[in-house]
Parts: structure tokens; sequence; C-alpha cells
């Protein structure tokens, strides 16, 4: 479907980039349409067939479809469509408003059987001989969803003449569309279940499984329910693979709300129920910074998001440093009380993005760059999952390093190991807790600008991460950040799994229940640090 | 026996809140029913419903308090129980509407009818008996509180891993039960109940009616959770509260102290929400939310915890504050109840009744020093 | 030596964390009515062994035996408990917001579960007990003082009291006189050497004044294993434990 609509549209940019330079030309020959009876509207039919231009085939669709009509007034070619009591003429070349007419102003150009098949050919010669490689294979898939016998013979002809390998394949599978559905000789019928066992996707296995069972001959049916097993193994194969990478973008997204948190609750032991809204924070950033490109530099309106990532970082980040300062350092080593205070700072936080942008979804559209899909074998992956893949791999990656490999890194982990010594080292902890919680807020943030691109922007956004994200840290095992990698990875790819057999929802339980149980086998979750210090 | 436990329990404070349970008892009947309606003193059949919706809610909060306060067990998910005893009762009582739903099923419910279901399911058998679904109310909860409690504690979850996955369980049976073919009523719930017992259920006979058995059951709530702390039982809680692993070094099965706690905690609250439904008259998935969980602990950080009353004055006072803020400033609801959180923890760790013991310690004649749960050393002597 | 007749019997019990050898095949017996001496630099795996011992600590292998026969590896700390095997814990824990004579009424040896506790009434013979635990620890004039209030000493004395009321077979007493006067561990020590008599006692302690006070078999940790046993005079003597020890 999406697949489809989107030849449309290339074929559609394709006709109006060729049509201004040659409408000229087409002009007259569209205006004999309308004399000389059947035989006359058959020769311009065949002459607009020999100039070859695709600008032409919505003149010819208008004619099939019955709506070219010639205005009596002058003779003039229009298409014209009911509207209100009247008709709506329309230029049948350029789609220009030309006027109105009432019903016994204009007269229909006719057509009869024969000129029907002509126009089959005529519109697949257009198409299926189009200059345009994206036309042509556009057309080759309309006749293979259409599987119209009228077609074959140009098919045929576009066949020899087509050089682009990968478009002459769908070309062939059309026609084989068309041979299984007409019927054809014993030997071409054979070729063809073999052509569509080779594309192996649904519209293939839906023809062979015809053939399957209603199959001329036992021969003929054997060989489909063969090409249908096939077909069927290759799409589970692809269909597991879809799902993997469903589970892979569901992932990247838990590990992008998750690993905030596995930094204030892993790193520093603090329960931020507020990290939700860290997320709603960043989201709104992205929106906000939108609107100000949209508004003052409309040209870097597709970089917003660029944009909107260091924006959303220091926005999130400066909150959590100031959460941290005035409540959470006054309930260090009280986990349960600073789940409650910063459950009240999240209820306060949404009724203030509330009050300041209603209570209704904004909008953060995607620039060009992440729109748009793209296929690999038999997966479809649309350019904005991926992005968010590579982008939450890239935090991560970024968040180790940064602990690893920095004197920050290295405070941190100081002072969460040994406080006193830390500080006896001359490390101003608490500065170290609040640049920490910080980070922890800032990551919240940037998963705020991806959220808004799959997601609503609305007060409630956190709300709907929080009690997964901990799912995955709790899952993952405090305190390590490849568990946490980890258990986003594996609760995304089970949901995914769970869902074609269970439903979103019931999916979503059984994982909830698989991860309670999974808490009492594993406490300390599924990279647990061990040894006499975790005890204190 | 049984006298002596109850007894044990009493002291001045627990004198106190059974009085004022008592008075309540005495006061609203004749304030409603026999005060003409002209008069100041009458309070309205709406009034009645309010104070035992937050009745309701102090009997949540007090079940609250027990595992939390004196076990340290905070439950992130006592609305899931509250909720499931809620549920068990709006089963009775949509069995008790028959034929008078709008489809005129004598046995199935409106919206089974509107799924096109042809029968009850086996689990809506027995409903249609007050005794057997007051069982329930208190058998649903208590059992998923003793499965859940008996995998938990025996793996040792504790702190907040144990908080965390409290919600998790809520969170679960919330999406299950907007699941329409769970077969309770989907987003809508449960709700047109007609009568309880025979008694129409919007008569102010009955709603007085409902407004006693709540003050019923949260004074025995009380007394027995009173009893329990004051007996070597309750000893035992507190120590595993704040020292666990030495408890286990005594040769206390704590497993088993805290599954005990757990799952009349889990009860209580059960009761609370089945005594809760027929006074609002509905009963939905949205009281599973994690969110009236948390809020409910709330009322017990902003009473006191560990001090079984402030459970219950806080329940009662941040609900009437959120019937008035939600009516006059609906705005800023969420910014008082936030800022509630922020502030009690911060400020009153104690909550309302560890800030009054305070006050009262500093006088010279404060003789409750040193009492951080409430307990004062006078029960000794016994 | 055959496990039948002791007490405690470890053979070759070992236990590690993330890669730390905390315990390295130890082998230890214990007599009834014993009273053993456990010293060892830091890290030696002393209270290790008695995590293992109380069931705080799975050990990776080896055997742990009680009385002979009972598996130790395989309860749960309540279960050794109950058992008959008491332990006072290093930095000491009672409980905080408990009065001093509710600490030991909770500790006094009755039943344990959740239905006894529900309906224990103290009788005559336990207010007894616990007086007479109060006179022996001294803390009689603090019996309604909360034990949180108590100095550290008075800690260590109520959990030693604890002890006391637990009435064990075997003791584990961890490093009972730290943060006491002289005077207090002097009369510490008298106090183990009388139980000695009833009970059997394992002490776990860094004090050599209190050691050579109780005058009992010394063995010796380093590194999780056992490095020698005997006298206090005879293992100083030893060269091994003067390097690893002694004379550090």
């Amino acid at each position: 479907m999406r697949r489809a609509f989107r030849w449309l549209l290339a074929a559609c940019v394709a006709i109006a980039t060729t049509s201004a330079a040659l409408a000229a030309d087409l002009r007259p020959l569209v205006q004999t349409m309308g004399s000389g009876g059947y035989a006359g509207t058959e020769k311009a039919l065949n002459q607009l067939s020999e100039a070859g231009d695709p600008a032409a085939v919505p003149v010819i669709e208008a004619l099939q479809a019955g709506d070219l009509y010639v205005r009596k007034a002058d003779g003039l070619v229009v298409i014209a469509r009911k509207a209100g009591a009247g008709f709506a003429l329309t230029d049948p070349l350029s789609g220009a408003v030309v006027g109105e007419a009432a019903s016994g102003a204009i007269d229909k150009i006719k057509i009869n059987n024969a000129l029907r098949r002509s126009i089959s050919a005529t519109l697949g010669a257009l198409t299926l001989m189009s200059p345009d490689p994206a036309t042509r294979r556009s057309a080759a898939e309309a006749v293979f969803k259409s599987r119209d016998a009228n077609a074959l013979d140009t098919l045929n002809t576009a066949i020899a003449k087509e050089k682009d390998e990968r478009i002459r394949r769908v070309m062939e599978q059309a026609r084989a569309a068309v041979i299984l559905t007409a019927g054809a000789s014993e030997g071409d019928t054979q070729t063809a279940i073999a052509t569509l066992t080779a594309r192996g996707d649904r519209d293939a296995l839906a023809l062979l499984s015809m053939i399957a069972a209603s199959g001329a001959t036992d021969a003929l049916k054997t060989a489909a329910a063969g090409a249908v097993a096939a077909v069927e193994q290759k799409l589970m194969f692809w269909g597991a693979l879809q799902n993997l990478w469903y589970g892979l973008s569901l992932g990247s997204v838990l590990l992008l709300a998750a690993i905030g948190l596995a930094v204030t609750f892993g790193v520093m032991g603090v329960i931020n129920m507020a990290h939700g809204e860290m997320v709603m924070i960043g989201a709104y950033t992205t929106f906000l910074v939108q609107q100000g490109l949209r508004t003052y530099a409309p040209g870097l309106t597709d970089l917003s998001i660029l944009l909107a990532l260091p924006a959303a970082f220091l926005v999130s980040g400066g909150v959590g440093v100031i959460i941290e300062r005035s409540v959470i350092r006054w309930l260090y080593g009280r986990p349960l009380e600073t789940l409650l205070a910063t459950w009240g700072l999240s209820l306060a936080l949404q009724q203030a993005v509330r009050s300041l942008f209603g209570p209704t979804n904004r909008e953060v559209s995607a620039p060009s760059w992440m729109s748009g899909a793209f296929e690999l074998g038999g997966l479809t992956i649309t350019y904005g999952r991926l992005w968010i893949v590579v982008f939450a791999f890239a935090v991560f990656a970024a968040l180790l390093v940064a602990l690893k490999r920095t004197w920050f890194g290295l405070s941190i982990r100081a002072v969460t190991q040994n406080r006193p010594m830390a500080n006896a080292m001359g490390i101003r902890t608490a500065r170290v807790d609040a640049l920490t919680f910080g980070l922890g807020s800032g990551i919240a943030g940037l998963a705020g600008v991806a959220l808004s691109q799959i997601d609503n922007v609305s007060p409630n956004l956190g709300q709907s991460y929080i009690i997964d994200s901990f799912m995955v840290v709790v899952f993952g095992g405090v305190g390590n950040l490849w568990g946490t990698l980890v258990g986003a990875l594996a609760l995304g790819s089970l949901n995914k799994f769970l869902e074609p057999y269970a439903g979103a929802v019931l999916g979503k339980i059984l994982v909830l229940i698989f991860i309670i149980l999974f808490i009492q086998r594993r406490p300390r979750g599924l990279f647990a640090l061990k040894g006499r210090a975790v005890e204190a | 026996m049984l006298t002596r436990f109850f007894l044990m329990g009493l002291d001045r404070k627990a004198g106190l809140v059974l009085t004022v349970l008592a008075l309540l008892a005495v006061l609203v009947p004749v304030m409603t029913l026999v005060v003409p309606e002209g008069s100041p003193w009458h309070l309205s059949i709406f009034s009645v419903s309010l104070l035992g919706k937050y009745l309701c809610f102090a009997l949540l909060a007090l079940a609250l308090d027990l595992v939390w306060g004196y076990v340290g067990i905070l439950s992130l998910g006592h609305a899931a129980f509250f909720a499931l005893g809620g549920y068990a009762m709006g089963m009775y009582l949509m069995r008790q509407i028959g034929p008078r739903g709008v489809y005129g099923n004598p046995i199935l419910p409106d919206f089974m009818v509107f799924l096109n279901w042809k029968e009850l399911p086996w689990y809506w058998l027995g409903f249609d008996h007050f005794a057997f679904a007051a069982l329930m109310v208190l058998v649903v909860p208590g059992v998923l509180a003793f499965a859940f409690g008996w995998f938990a504690f025996r793996s040792r979850v504790t702190g907040v891993y144990l908080s965390i996955i409290t919600q998790a369980l809520t969170f679960a049976l919330l999406l299950a039960f907007f699941r329409n073919d769970m077969g309770f009523g989907g987003n809508n719930g449960l709700t047109d109940f007609k009568e309880i017992l025979g008694y129409d259920i919007q008569a102010p006979g009955t709603r007085v009616g409902l407004f006693l058995a709540t003050v019923a059951a949260l004074a025995l709530s009380y007394m027995i959770a009173s009893g329990i702390i004051a007996s070597k039982l309750g000893k035992v809680l507190v120590a595993i509260r704040d020292t666990e692993s030495r408890v286990r070094f005594l040769g206390y099965d704590t497993e088993s102290y805290k599954l005990f706690a757990w799952t009349l905690s889990a009860c209580m609250a059960g009761v609370a929400g089945a005594l809760y439904v027929p006074q609002v008259g509905i009963i939905n998935p949205s009281e599973f939310a994690p969110a009236s969980s948390i809020e409910a602990v709330i009322w017990v950080a902003v009473g006191g915890r560990g001090t079984l009353a402030g459970a219950i004055l806080g329940a009662v006072l941040v609900n009437f504050g959120k019937s008035y803020f939600t009516g006059a400033l609906p705005e800023l609801w969420l910014f008082a109840l936030g800022g509630l959180f922020v502030l009690v923890t911060l400020f009153l760790p104690k909550g309302l009744l560890g800030l009054w013991a305070q006050l009262t310690a500093r006088l010279p004649s404060g003789k409750g020093k040193g009492a951080p749960n409430g307990k004062t050393a006078d029960q000794k002597g016994m | 030596m055959s496990a039948e007749d002791t007490l405690l019997y470890l053979d070759g019990v070992s236990v590690s964390f993330d890669g730390f050898r905390a315990l390295n095949n130890l082998s230890l017996t214990m007599m009834p009515g014993e009273m053993r001496a456990i010293i060892g630099p830091n890290g030696a795996g002393k209270t290790t062994m008695m995590d293992v011992i109380t069931g705080k600590t799975r050990p990776d292998h080896g055997t742990i035996l009680f009385e002979g026969e009972t598996d130790l590896t395989k309860l749960r700390e309540a279960g050794i408990a109950n058992l008959g095997i008491g332990r006072k814990f290093q930095r000491p824990t009672v409980f905080e917001p408990h009065t001093v004579w509710d600490n030991l009424e909770l500790a006094l040896k009755a039943p344990r579960r959740p239905l006894n506790t529900l309906t224990y009434a103290i009788g005559r013979d336990d207010r007894a007990r616990i007086e007479e635990i109060l006179d022996i620890t001294r803390l009689s004039p603090k019996r309604e003082r909360l034990a949180g209030s108590l100095s550290h000493g008075e800690k260590q004395w109520l959990e030693i009291g604890m002890l006391l009321a637990q009435d064990p077979k075997l003791l584990l007493v961890d490093e009972p006189v730290a943060g006491m006067t002289d005077a207090e561990t002097e009369q510490t020590a008298r106090l183990l050497c009388d139980i000695a008599g009833k009970h059997s006692v394992i002490v776990v302690e860094h004090d050599m004044s209190f050691v050579r006070a109780l005058g009992v078999k010394v063995t010796v940790l380093a590194e999780g294993s056992v490095l020698a046993e005997g006298s206090l005079d005879s293992v100083s003597a030893n060269q091994q434990v003067i390097d690893v020890y002694l004379g550090r």
C-alpha cells in the first residue's frame, strides 16, 4: 500500500517536470480527440501513443474513466467532474481550472470496447516505455496489481526494450501475474510460477495459493503448492527479521529512555520518578526550537532536530541540576523518600507544562532526511526508526566513553565507590553529585528529542516511559550500563515477538509478569554486582 | 483471648481514634436523617457519601501504613488490592441489576450483551450471592498478595526493587482490566448499580448504612492493626523493618512475618475498595493506575508513617484538600499535591503526628519522649 | 577426625567473591563445650567464616556439619539460628526502636512462628530470665530505655545479653570488646568464660590481651585458611604466624 503510493508519487513528479516543455506539442492532438467519432478518437489516441509523451497520460486516463468532454461553445476538450448542479472543468494537460458548465453545455467523448483496448495499450506503452525509469517501474507494479490481460502485448514489447535489469524483473513478474490470471500454456505457467516464487512477497503468495487451489493440471497445482511453501518459509524468515528490527527499534527507544535512569539510579542510587518528565521537557524543547526556526529562519527548519539536541540536553540537564541541588541532595541514603519527592516533582512538572503549552499534543515534524523508508531484502526500514537506533547507540557509546575515559567520569566513579575518600582526595563531591544528576537528566532530554519524532509531544509523554525505563534498568542490573543495553534490547525484542501472538496489550502484560518473576529469580538483575560490598 | 488481643492495642491514641469514629457513627446518621433539610446542622446525602469515600481511603492508608510504617515495605501497588476488592463488590452489584439493565438480560451484565457474549464467564459465577462476593473481597486480594509476597520475600527482593515490582504488578493489572475480553467491562468498568442486599443503592437510608459499615470496618481494622503492633509479633515486624538480617539470626523466619503483614494489609485494602464502590457508584481500571497507589503513600506520609492514626488523618486531610482544590482551583491541584510530596519528605519526615509529638515533647509535661513509632513506654508493664 | 562427636565441623570450605577467595579450603572443628579464639589479619576470612556458618553466605564448596549430622549449607539463617547457633555482630546490632527489655524479650528462647508471637503473653519464667540477664549485663536500670539511645559499650552488652537469652548451643562472637574500656573488657572475658561451661563459643578478636585473658585454644586464620592452631603462646612462637600477623 505504502509502496504503491510511493511509486505513484514518483510518477506524478516525473510527469509534472516533463509536461511543461512538451504540453504545447500535445495540445493540438488532444484537441482532435473530440472530433470524428470513435475513429477520430482512435486516430488521436494512436498519435498520442506515437508521440510517446507521458504528459498525455492524465488525458487518456480521463478518457478511460469517461471524464473527458468537449465544451459545446468552443469545442475545447476538458476534464469535467460533477460539482454541485453542474460540472467543474479543468484543462486535461495542465490540470488548471477552466471554469464551470451546466450538464447541457458539454458533450462526453464516448468510447467503445475496441477503443478501450487501445486505451489500455496506449497507457501501458506511454508508461511502461516512458523514458523515466521510475514511471516504468510504477507502471509495471500497477500491471502486477491489476493483472490486466490487455497489457500483455505492451508488456512483452516493454520487456524486450527494457535495459534496466531491476525494472525488467518487475515487468517479468507483472507478466507472470497476468499469465497466471489469464491462463496460458503449461510451460509459460511453470515459468510464471518460478518468477513469482522468486518475487516471494505476500502478493505473490496470494497468486500462487490461487493456482495451488485451482490450477489447470495436477502438475501445476503441485508446482504452485511447492512454491507457496517456499514463499511462506521465506516470508516467515523475513517476518522474523522484521520483528527483530521492530524489537531493535523498540529496544533502542527503551534504551534511550532508560539510559539516563541508569546513571541516576544505577550510578547514584537515586530513584528519580521525574525522569520521564525530563524526557518530556526534552521533547518540548525540540518543539520550541522547531517553532523558533520556523519563525526566524525557515531555511534551517530541516536542521531543527540537530539544534534541538544540545538545547534539550542543556535544558533537561539544567532542570536536573536544580532538582538535585534543591531537593535530592537532602535525601541521599533515603531512596524511598527520594522516590516520593521526585514523584511529587513529576506531578508539578507535568502540570507546569500543561499550564504553559496546553493539554493537547504538540506537533514536531520530521526533517526530510528522517522521513521515508527503504527496503532491504524483505524488510521495510523507515529512516526515522533507523536514525533513532543509530542515535541510541551513539548516546550509549558516548556515555560509556564519558564515564570510562574522562576526568568527570573518573570523579563520578570515585564518589560512587567511596565518598569520604573522594572528598579527601579533593573531589568536590557535592558538585559531582549535581553534575551526575544533570548528566542523567540531560540524557533523558536527548531521549525526548528522539521520542518527539515517534510519539505525541504531550504533558503525559514521560509517564508512558517511566515504568518501562525502570523495568529495563532493574532487569539489566543496577549500576551496569551494559546491563541496561542488554535489558533494553531483550525487553524490546521480547515485546515485539510476543505481539503477533498475544496482541500489543497482552504482550506488554506478559513482559511485565516475566520481569516480576525474573526479579524473584535474580533480585539484582541480569548483570548483578556480587560480593560483600553490595550488602552494605 | 481475643479480648486480650484487642485490649493490648488500646492506648490513649487508639482511644481517641475510636471515640472520633464512634462520634461520626452517631452524628452523621442523625444530621442526615433526623435533622430537617433547612437546618444548618443538616448533612446532605452527597456529603455522607463523600465522607464515606474519605474513610475508605483512610482504610486503604491504614493498610498501607501497616506494611510501610511497621515492616518497611513501600508498596506502590496497594491500589491494586483496593481495586480488586472493589471489582469483587462491583461484580455483586452488577449481578443485582438483573433484568433492569438497558438490554434487559436477567443474567448477563449490559457490557457482555454488548460484546455478544452468550453466557456468564466462570469467574462471574457465585457473585450473585452477597456472602460469596464478600468472601472474594478478602480472598482475591489476599491470594494475589500471598502469591506475590511468597515469591518476592523468599527471593529477598527488598527496598526500591520491591517497590518497583509492586508498581509493575498494578500496571500489569491496569492494562489487563482495560481489555474488553477480560470480562470486567473494559474501559468503562462496572457501574449503573441498582441495589445492594435488596436496598436501593441511591436511597438515603442505604447511603447512611454504607457509611456506618465503613466506619465499623475502619474501627475494626484499626483495632486489629494496633493489636498486632502491640503484640510481640508487632515488635518482630518493627525489628524486621530496621534490621531484617539481625532478626533472621535470632531464628525468626522473617519471610513468613512479612507475608503475614502483607497479606493482611492487602485484605484490608480489598475491604476498603469493596466499601468504596457502592458509595461512588463505579469501579473502572483507572483505580489500578500506579499514580493512585503513590497518592495513597503520600496520605500516610502526611499523617506520619508508622502511627496508624496518622494514616487515617492524612488520608482524610489530603482528600478533603483534593475535593476542595479540584473544585475551586483545578489548575493548582497537581502543584499542591506535588508540592506536598516534596515538602513532607523534606521537612516532615514523621508527618503531622510526628510534628505534634515533637511539639508536645518540648513541653515540660510531655512524656511521649523518643517514641518514633508512636508507641509509648508505659505499654510495657502488663 | 570423625565428624560425629563434634559440635561444629567445617571441611574444605571455600568462598569467593568476584574472583577474590575469602575462604580457601578452610577446615575447623569444635567440640561441645569448647571455647575457641580466632585471630588473623584483616581479610583473613574471620567474618566470612561466621557468615558461612550462620547461613548468610553460601560456600562454593565444602562441608559444614552441626552436631555431626545437620548440613548447615542447606539451611537458611533462621533455621540455623533455631538449631542453636547464636551470633553477635562485629558492629553491635540491636533493635534501636525497641526498649532494652523488648530486645531481650525478642531474643528470648521461645517458639518463633508468627502465630506464636501474635498470641505470646510473657510468663513468670520468661520475666525472671530477662531480669536475670539484665542483672548479668548490668542493664537493669536502663530496661525501659530505647536501645538506640544506649552507648556503644552498652549496646555490646545488650547484644551479648540477647545471645544469652537465645540460649544457643554455639555462640559466634565477633569482636565483642571493640570500643570497651579495659575494665569492661575484663568483665566481658569473665562473662564469656562463665558461658563457656554450658555452651560452645567461638570468639573472633583482635585484642591480644583479651585473647590471653580467655586462656583458650587459638586458631590463626590467614588468606582464608587455617595457618596455625594451639595455645596462644605456641602460635605466638610460630614463625609463619609472626610473619603474616604478629610481626607486621
